[in-house]
């Protein structure tokens, strides 16, 4: 997700809070957090008059503070939710909430006849509708909402294009159908259904889905000098400036005291993984998917239990990794970072991960606590994860890990962004108990893999120049 | 004539706040000045920490100008007009 409005509205509402953290006064910093920046006589850049511009911000700093926007009925200052979070022991467990008073201005999904239509003779769209929805009045073609499907064959059928079917973004990028608008127009996210791929989160144009920030609890363990264990995700280090021995000397800087690398972790899914395909090729299976995506995971827990069979149990880098860090720093806190939304999900249900930053959320800490990731040594580290591990975050780099890895024929299938199409196809793999085209199907949520998660900041290009970069620096895989 | 020279930031904050998007600068300009004008990245340009406008970053010096909010069009608009 590269950076624009709504994205760095956010990360400066972070920065903002890290910084009032830090100062002596967190609740009165946090409570005029909206007020600094839409102080009196300011220009209301996006919204109807100043207020509902504060009001939107306010929400946008309850989710940064981590907790669900839904609930808030506005008596509360955030002077009293910043206390709150100060005083919380357990965490919020929807990882995302929805900003009603930012959702409201986008219109309801559907087919809308617009003032193109040219009331032709012809009337295609009247004989594309099979359900009757389509009448002519006054020379204008007019929808019966009671009858129309929203299947959008008139759409097809009008030879003005004059006929369109209004996007509602939450809703047409959701792969599983769990956020819609309601009666009131505000949308909601039905947690039962979502497998908090975060794509609503980076393709709403108003902002209006958050993610809930960890954000506060974490800086309270630097704060209260916790030992503390950082993995990040290979995916991180093409989201910043300098190498990855500055990120890490950065990232100590903070206050963490131990950093990992989660490629060390895919290193071990890379050999489990390549294992566990010979081994169920020798067994006669049909073919085997990954297993390292968040996404891809709830996906089959909540809606295709029959791909469950086809899937590898091969555990993801972020549990290995954690593995080995609590193995190593038994009483530490450990943290993992990744561009990810998903993985707060798969984070709550591992016991040896406590707290999960994104990329935007670590940003802003560098920013909010001045800390120059350019100026920072190199640190040297005697663990070298191996090219094909810090390759994992890149569309294809999965299958081509274990490819290298494995001792059987591998032919690769790539399903690079689960959408509602992709979902189909993996299911009918599963039905059919036949993948035609390969024997490892590698799924990554995100288009272009983790390096395109819905929490990057770096633009694709330069993230994939950074990788590059590293790539080229690190050794193959030990077999 | 005296060559332009276009300072990206790379510092964190301009990085974290969007300056990677001006990667396609380099080419956009060279095809459209040639060698009167030289983009370069450069380290923090040390814009945002005198009064910490973190939220006006990415910043971009031209010569001696500094655009922030740095879009790929707002500095070839800093250019032109220091051009003409």
């Amino acid at each position: 997700m590269t950076s624009n409005n709504t994205t760095n509205l956010k990360k400066e509402i972070l920065i903002r809070l890290v910084k009032a953290f830090w100062s002596q006064e967190f609740e009165k910093k946090t409570r005029l957090i909206p007020f600094d920046m839409r102080p009196k006589g300011a220009e209301v850049p996006y919204r109807c008059c100043i207020y509902k511009e504060r009001k939107i911000i306010k929400d946008r700093v309850i989710a940064g503070l981590g907790f669900p926007i839904e609930e808030d009925d506005d008596t509360m200052s955030l002077a009293e939710y910043a206390k709150m979070a100060l005083d919380r022991e357990v965490l919020d467990d929807k990882p995302l909430t929805v900003l009603e008073a930012a959702c409201k201005a986008c219109v309801p999904n559907q087919v809308k006849v617009t003032d193109l239509c040219q009331g032709c003779i012809a009337r295609p769209c009247q004989a594309a509708c099979k359900f009757g929805a389509i009448t002519v009045v006054d020379g204008k073609s007019v929808i019966d909402y009671t009858k129309c499907k929203s299947c959008k064959m008139c759409v097809a059928a009008c030879p003005y294009n004059a006929i369109v079917k209004v996007a509602v973004p939450c809703e047409d990028n959701c792969p599983v159908g769990a956020i819609s608008k309601n009666s009131d127009g505000t949308a909601r996210i039905d947690f039962d259904k979502c497998i908090s791929c975060g794509k609503c989160v980076s393709k709403c144009p108003f902002g209006a889905v958050h993610e809930k920030s960890q954000i506060i609890d974490i800086l309270k363990l630097i704060r209260d000098k916790k030992e503390t264990v950082i993995m990040f995700a290979p995916a991180i280090m093409t989201q910043f400036p300098g190498t990855i021995g500055q990120l890490k000397t950065a990232i100590k800087k903070i206050g963490f005291n131990h950093v990992y690398e989660v490629a060390q972790g895919a290193d071990i899914t890379t050999r489990k993984e390549a294992a566990e395909l010979a081994e169920r090729m020798e067994e006669g299976q049909p073919f085997m998917t990954t297993s390292c995506c968040a996404g891809y995971n709830e996906f089959i827990k909540k809606h295709a239990p029959e791909i469950k069979p086809y899937e590898s149990t091969t555990h993801t880098p972020m549990y290995y990794t954690a593995e080995i860090a609590k193995k190593e720093h038994p009483n530490a806190k450990l943290i993992f970072v990744s561009p990810c939304v998903a993985k707060k999900q798969e984070a709550r249900e591992n016991e040896n991960v406590d707290f999960v930053l994104n990329a935007k959320e670590l940003g802003a800490i560098f920013i909010g606590m001045g800390i120059e990731i350019l100026d920072c040594e190199e640190a040297v580290d005697a663990v070298q994860p191996s090219k094909q591990g810090r390759k994992f975050p890149v569309i294809g780099g999965v299958a081509e890990a274990v490819q290298f890895c494995a001792t059987c024929e591998v032919k690769p299938v790539i399903i690079n962004g689960l959408n509602k199409d992709t979902a189909k196809q993996l299911k009918k793999y599963a039905k059919d108990g036949v993948c035609p085209d390969g024997n490892i199907i590698e799924v990554m949520c995100c288009e272009g893999g983790c390096i395109r998660g819905n929490a990057t900041i770096a633009d694709p290009k330069t993230s994939k120049k950074i990788l590059q970069n590293v790539l080229e620096n690190s050794e193959d895989i030990e077999k | 004539m005296e060559k332009v020279v276009v300072k990206v930031c790379l510092g964190t904050t301009c990085f974290v706040m969007g300056s990677s998007n001006l990667q396609g600068l380099n080419e956009v300009v060279k095809e459209k000045y040639g060698d009167a004008v030289v983009v370069e990245g450069s380290p923090c340009l040390g814009v945002c920490s005198t009064n910490w406008e973190f939220s006006k970053a990415p910043y971009v010096k031209v010569n001696n100008e500094i655009v922030q909010e740095a879009t790929v069009e707002s500095v070839l608009a800093e250019i032109e007009r220091q051009l003409a």
